[in-house]
């Protein structure tokens, strides 16, 4: 191992990515397991309002109807980055509000429940449009059919719609979790010390940038080709008993 | 657009009432009073987030381009590196790239005798080319994905008939196979580029004065918080709905 990094001239990136105090490899993975933890986090989030948002949409009054469409169309045009600032403020003041109405003082709010507040608004209002399109190509007999046995409507979305719009959904949440786990890093500039910033401040104080940047890189990418491989087979499991489109409209 | 009858529904009465209200609200009860100062720096702010992105949408689809082709019909020397540029840039956040150019060649072209000596590096020292570059290459690799569908989804039958036809490889490239790859995705093309620009706040970060670092500015300088992030969020908005707009304009030019 030693004789590896010494012809290739990495002795010294070996020792500054160490995983004991002098390197900072403990850092990054520190890093990694925050924006994991966030990205879980925001991502569940997002489904859990894309779900509500979607049976909205799609089954809602007029007024709910326009208020999730503004919703939806907000989220998707203003940067990330501008709402990140925005929900954190008007989170952290929220709070902080009625925390002192209820008597107490300023409440300190922790970055990981913040960064999956304002990840999961902005995720909720993609995945309420990955849903609502995923519901829509459920052959409506099927929900028809629940309806006139008389299902109650939860059992029906427990047993049919769910069930039925997992095929059509995966793609669409795949991308969406890899969106989640790259967003995470736009937390570093509300001063969240997830992969990215640790990786700056690594790379600062060492002023080995090349070293530290490709490293959170190569982090970052085993993540999405690992969740790659994990939604492949989650989109086999749920295309199971289907048809294999392969070779169809040729 | 939404037609002016559907907009006369009681309920939408209703909401663009309280919506008028909310803006009045804002426009009374916040302090503005910082716009006057600011005005001229944001208006140059704008226009460099403007030019940004129309230049690196412009250069990253120039190279989009070739990596599509090499993907979809180019030899496994060709595909290969393409599908690696694919994915690296898109499996990896923006923001690390941006650092990456920015920290990582910043801190290693001043090492570099002849780099420092020669004609560009008056812009080397700016912030500007790293991030007109970052952005260049992430937009490459996001449309090299979709250049790569759109050219393998063009009608063989096409393509065949301009061989028959004798046509020079690069005239039926022309004239027969990137126009009709483009109509197909211009939709796509379309979100992409809304994409992009909701990526050029990005770049406040090493220091280029576009229009969310001008609002970053007057946060810091007044700390007034709420009032330049919603005008910035408006400006977005608006620049956003200008972009669909276009697009929708050229697909409608485009005969189906």
């Amino acid at each position: 191992m030693e004789f590896f990094f010494e012809t290739l001239g990495l002795t010294e990136s070996a020792k500054l990515l160490s995983l004991s105090p002098p390197g900072w490899g403990g850092n990054l993975l520190r890093g990694l397991a925050n924006s994991l933890q966030i990205a879980f986090g925001a991502f569940g989030f997002g489904l859990l309002i894309g779900l509500f948002g979607a049976y909205g949409k799609l089954y809602g009054g007029v007024v709910l109807r326009d208020l999730l469409a503004v919703y939806t169309t907000v989220i998707r045009a203003v940067p990330e980055l501008v709402l990140i600032l925005i929900l954190y403020y008007v989170g952290t003041d929220l709070i902080n509000q009625l925390s002192q109405a209820m008597g107490y003082g300023r409440v300190e709010i922790s970055g990981v429940v913040a960064g999956i507040w304002v990840l999961g608004v902005v995720q909720g209002a993609y995945a309420t449009e990955v849903l609502r399109g995923a519901i829509q190509a459920i052959p409506p007999g099927q929900i028809e059919a629940a309806r006139a046995y008389g299902m109650p409507p939860l059992m029906l979305m427990r047993r049919v719609t769910i069930p039925a719009m997992m095929s059509f959904a995966t793609p669409g949440l795949a991308n969406l979790w890899l969106i989640a786990t790259k967003d995470t890093a736009l937390l570093a500039i509300v001063g969240f010390s997830e992969l990215t910033l640790e990786t700056r401040q690594a790379a600062a104080s060492t002023r080995a940038y090349f070293t530290f940047f490709l490293a959170a890189g190569a982090l970052y990418l085993i993540v999405t080709l690992c969740s790659g491989v994990v939604f492949a087979r989650i989109e086999k499991w749920a295309r199971r008993g289907q048809p294999s489109l392969k070779g169809a409209g040729r | 657009m939404i037609p002016f009858r559907a907009l006369m529904q009681p309920h939408r009465i209703v909401m663009l009432a309280l919506l008028l209200g909310a803006v009045v609200w804002c426009a009374v009860a916040l302090r503005w009073d910082w716009i006057p100062e600011y005005a001229p720096l944001a208006m140059e702010g704008l226009w460099r987030t403007i030019w940004i992105l129309v230049v690196t949408c412009v250069l990253g689809f120039l190279l989009a381009i070739p990596l599509g082709l090499a993907q979809a019909v180019g030899p496994w020397y060709l595909s290969a590196p393409a599908r690696v540029f694919c994915t690296v840039i898109r499996g990896t956040p923006l923001l690390l790239q941006i650092w990456l150019l920015y920290y990582g060649l910043g801190s290693l072209f001043p090492q570099i005798p002849w780099i420092r000596g020669s004609e560009l590096w008056p812009y080397l020292r700016q912030a500007w080319p790293y991030a007109v570059l970052a952005l260049t290459l992430s937009y490459a690799g996001y449309e090299g994905e979709v250049m790569r569908g759109a050219f393998s989804s063009v009608n063989k039958g096409q393509l065949e008939a301009a061989n028959a036809f004798g046509m020079p490889r690069f005239t039926m490239f022309r004239r027969i196979w990137l126009p009709q790859a483009i109509r197909n995705v211009l939709p796509t093309l379309g979100g992409e580029t809304i994409l992009q620009l909701k990526a050029t706040p990005l770049v406040a970060t090493i220091t280029v004065v576009e229009l969310y670092a001008v609002s970053s500015r007057v946060r810091s300088d007044t700390f007034i918080v709420y009032e330049p992030l919603i005008l910035l969020a408006v400006f977005y908005m608006i620049i956003a709905g200008i972009i669909a707009l276009m697009f929708r304009r050229f697909e409608n030019r485009v005969p189906g």
